[in-house]
């Protein structure tokens, strides 16, 4: 895999456009897939996955042939998931209080919002439940969550992808499943 | 509230990481098989993460490559000229632009009519351009197909285009004196004021000028 993936790369390095396109057809799912766990939204996984592919073109004299192709992508396509997300978040004060709502502030006011009633959770098909409970991960857990148990990387590539120390990568691993493990309670 | 949980809790995270050593794994599963609330939240830890891996895999919709394709800048940045000037029409505009305007400069250098920069107190006699001796020019003076004769002082650059430049002793020149005589000189000096002129506006300079080198 990764040697026939050097192979396109280097003709990439020449000038050759359509092997590029093998490259894409090659890591489209599984690009496609983190960004989709990430962000939540099928239109936002699509812009944000391609590009990602777009970055790694643009860059890729840049790229290091001893090392993964996958891990470097992944990151470029993190990376922009991280900023999209961040981007999203209004930016004033999450803990000032809302005007004309005495003792409550912004988190419980998106706690209201976020959360869904139990009895909605109960009604979730599988598939969106999983997502659901991905989606109210904070979002240096998720990254590590989807990364460890959706994509099942071992700990070191997630430490090289998201350019985290590995006991970092295991801390955020521990409380990731701390927190999965208390929103879900006992199913 | 179980005080043994503080220290279980990392031999149960260590054991989902298979980073857990022998002995370590035999403590736990011996704490596990008599501590109810310890065995309660191991199960809880492995539900949660084994509920995730029933996600199905989820694939790029129809057309996502082709998308990419299309969002590629069209240029790698090593392109040739050739495709350059054929991708920018804009770029060959220019540099036609500067070809043509090359020959105009040219007929121009030809054109003998003598001409200099309107200055006060310069004397003109014939075309011979005089100044004067114990007199001041505050400014440039550019003289075209005739001669300059300098007694007193200039204040600024005196630049001689096709024509001879005397100096007396007691002339004085502030800025750059130039004489400019060869029609090579006289194009490079006439395109160096024109560009001078042109950069601030123009956006494609430094592609513009990297073609014209080629020509
Ligand atoms: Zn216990």
């Amino acid at each position: 895999m990764d040697e026939l993936v050097n192979k396109r790369i280097n003709e990439v390095l020449k000038g050759n456009h359509e092997a590029f396109e093998e490259i894409v057809t090659m890591f489209q799912h599984r690009l496609y897939q983190v960004c989709y766990r990430m962000l939540g939204n099928r239109q936002e996984a699509e812009d944000i996955a391609q590009e990602a592919f777009v970055r790694a073109y643009v860059n890729i004299h840049t790229y290091d042939q001893k090392r993964k192709f996958s891990t470097w992508l992944f990151r470029i396509a993190t990376n922009l998931c991280i900023d999209r997300i961040r981007k999203k978040k209004p930016d004033y004060y999450l803990d000032a209080e809302v005007p004309g709502t005495e003792g409550l502030n912004m988190y419980s006011q998106i706690a209201a919002t976020g959360d869904l009633p139990e009895e909605e959770v109960e009604k979730m098909e599988t598939q969106e439940r999983i997502q659901y409970e991905i989606g109210r991960l904070p979002d240096k857990y998720r990254s590590v969550i989807i990364l460890r148990y959706m994509e099942e990387l071992p700990l070191q590539e997630i430490s090289d992808i998201l350019e985290l120390p590995l006991g970092t990568v295991k801390t955020r691993v521990h409380r990731g499943r701390e927190a999965l493990r208390k929103q879900m309670g006992n199913m | 509230m179980n005080t043994c949980r503080e220290s279980m809790i990392h031999y149960m995270h260590a054991y989902l990481d298979g980073d857990i050593s022998r002995d370590e794994e035999r403590e736990l599963k011996e704490h596990l098989a008599v501590c109810p609330s310890c065995k309660e939240m191991m199960d809880e830890l492995q539900s949660a993460v084994s509920f995730l891996q029933f996600a199905e895999p989820v694939k790029a919709p129809e057309g996502f490559v082709s998308g990419v394709m299309d969002r590629l800048p069209k240029e790698k940045p090593k392109a040739g000229i050739h495709r350059l000037l054929r991708r920018h029409p804009l770029i060959a505009a220019a540099a036609m632009f500067i070809i043509l305007m090359s020959a105009t400069l040219f007929s121009s250098y030809n054109n003998q009519q003598f001409s200099v920069t309107k200055q006060p107190n310069l004397v003109i006699e014939g075309e011979t351009v005089v100044v004067p001796a114990g007199e001041t020019v505050k400014g440039d003076i550019v003289v075209k197909n005739g001669n300059i004769r300098i007694e007193g002082e200039v204040d600024g650059d005196v630049t001689v285009i096709n024509g001879s430049k005397y100096m007396a002793s007691t002339a004085i020149v502030t800025g750059k004196s130039e004489e400019i005589d060869k029609a090579f000189d006289w194009l490079w000096y006439k395109i160096k004021s024109t560009v001078k002129g042109l950069l601030p506006t123009s956006d494609t300079g430094k592609d513009g000028d990297s073609h014209t080198d080629s020509e």
